[in-house]
């Protein structure tokens, strides 16, 4: 069995980089809510019934065929460096983190597959893939929500559909996004009208790490916030139709306008975003991805050639600071993180 | 006062801020109306504080309200954003209602996917929810007979 005490050494075997339209679309990720009939809703559990609840799923989950292929880790007995990697690798949420109380996730050996008990619902399942793949997701998300839903009851009702905690999450309890790299948009000014036209399509766009976090290095992620009232079906094509689309297309115009238009400015931009990697002595998080990220769009736009995709998806996910601590086996101060980032980042480049 | 205009009692009275200077008018009804000046309709003050305690109550009635199987008011739910257990879709039917309108696009019916084994009690609810997923989705097709057809099926269900 794959041993996830060493799951910092490398990037996760789903962010391969060979989805649909990866030069835009990083990833695709479905998230359903799930609550177990019967029960309170979490925070209202005392902590004995909020035991009761993490023994009940993580049991249920362990007795379906998924069990080979899960590792289960226990939110309470993982160190709060542990718990960083598991949040940076998009695998559990912040408030999983910060939860005081019995919690856990069950993740697939790949980690596409995520299924956190004791979120702000019971059950929060997650499936990641690289790229546009948001069909494929939801048909895997479906496989293992039948799985779980025949060890349980689902709290639900037929006029609200599945119940949650947070009523802005009833019905599908379908959340939809995307993660999409819109350097370009940026550079031309026009990122601002992308939001205007997200948020009046009802459209959440959020950071590099969620809910609650600033963009930083032009990564956007776009999601839905009704999930009431639409099939879960439509949920996904008004967001891959109206949104994801269009947004595809203006950064691909974008970046052919500034290849034609700006070539010599852009590529002064990405090389010397290359210069300052191999290079500097110290180097922050944010500064790393935002430099990153011209790198970034310097292979695509075939600017760069001696640098592969697969060396910059771990550039950006193992300079991460819980990552960083991890490798190097102990806690570190922001001076000396950045001191180590840098020269981690150095020697990949060389 | 009389009107500016033509001469007949005024009984609208209008006061502006043009650059600074007070400027009034004084019209009677029909003048005014014919210079498009929308008239705020006479409200009897006691109406007014009918309203107002009608209003007050209504709060009242909120802060009261809690659900009987988990002990949460509506006003701690306002104040965390979460609820406390499944009732409480029931014990706050009415406010929730406009909460989940404009949270979901005014949507307040779910039509997306059902449990595969629905048991018990929920069983006939989750029959009449699966004619009307399908209903939208003849409706979407286009295949108005099947529609039809359906419509019939969830209005027997509903009169029962």
């Amino acid at each position: 069995m794959k041993d996830i005490t060493n799951i910092y050494k490398k990037v996760s075997d789903w962010m391969d980089g060979s989805g649909p339209m990866s030069d835009i679309v990083i990833s695709s990720r479905i998230r359903l809510a799930r609550n177990v009939a019967g029960f309170l809703f979490f925070s209202h559990a005392d902590k004995e019934q909020q035991r009761e609840l993490l023994d009940f799923i993580r049991g249920k989950v362990m007795e379906t065929e998924l069990k080979n292929d899960l590792w289960y880790v226990n939110m309470e007995e993982t160190a709060p460096l542990e718990r960083m990697v598991l949040v940076e690798r998009h695998l559990i949420s912040q408030r999983l983190v910060d939860r005081e109380g019995p919690c856990g996730v069950a993740l697939s050996h790949d980690e596409s597959l995520s299924v956190m008990i004791n979120e702000e619902d019971h059950i929060r399942m997650q499936v990641l893939a690289s790229g546009l793949q948001l069909e494929e997701t939801y048909d895997y998300s479906n496989r293992i929500d039948n799985l779980l839903e025949k060890k349980m009851d689902y709290s639900f009702s037929p006029k609200y559909g599945y119940l949650t905690a947070c009523p802005t999450n009833v019905g599908t309890g379908l959340r939809v996004s995307v993660m999409l790299h819109l350097p370009a948009l940026k550079i031309i000014g026009q990122i601002e009208k992308v939001f205007r036209a997200a948020k009046e399509m009802h459209l959440a766009v959020r950071g590099l790490y969620g809910e609650g976090t600033e963009p930083i290095g032009d990564f956007y992620q776009l999601s839905n916030q009704t999930t009431l009232g639409k099939t879960e079906t439509q949920i996904i094509e008004e967001l891959t139709s109206q949104a994801i689309g269009p947004i595809v297309e203006y950064e691909r115009r974008a970046r052919d306008k500034l290849l034609k238009d700006r070539a010599i400015a852009l590529e002064d931009k990405i090389f010397r975003a290359i210069g300052v990697l191999a290079n500097a002595r110290m180097i922050s998080s944010e500064e790393a991805i935002y430099l990153l990220s011209f790198v970034r769009l310097g292979i695509h736009l075939e600017r760069v050639t001696d640098i592969d995709l697969k060396t910059v998806n771990e550039l950006f996910m193992l300079t991460q600071p819980g990552h960083l601590q991890n490798l190097y086996k102990r806690d570190l101060a922001e001076n000396e993180r950045d001191e180590v980032r840098a020269e981690f980042i150095r020697n990949k480049l060389l | 006062m009389q009107c500016q205009l033509c001469g007949k009692r005024a009984t609208v009275h209008l006061t502006e801020i043009i650059d600074g200077q007070k400027v009034e008018q004084h019209l009677c009804e029909q003048c005014a109306q014919s210079e498009g000046i929308t008239i705020k309709q006479h409200v009897p003050i006691s109406s007014l504080l009918n309203d107002l305690v009608e209003a007050q109550r209504e709060t009242k009635e909120l802060t009261s309200l809690s659900c009987p199987q988990c002990d949460l008011s509506w006003s701690e739910f306002r104040k965390s954003g979460l609820l406390g257990c499944p009732n409480d879709y029931a014990a706050f039917e009415k406010p929730l209602l406009g909460l989940i309108e404009r949270a979901h696009e005014g949507a307040v019916t779910h039509i997306g996917r059902v449990p595969e084994n629905p048991t018990g009690k929920l069983s006939q609810q989750l029959k009449l929810l699966r004619f009307r997923q399908d209903l939208h989705r003849a409706i979407k097709e286009e295949d108005y007979e099947t529609a039809a057809h359906l419509r019939d099926e969830i209005s027997k269900y509903e009169t029962n």
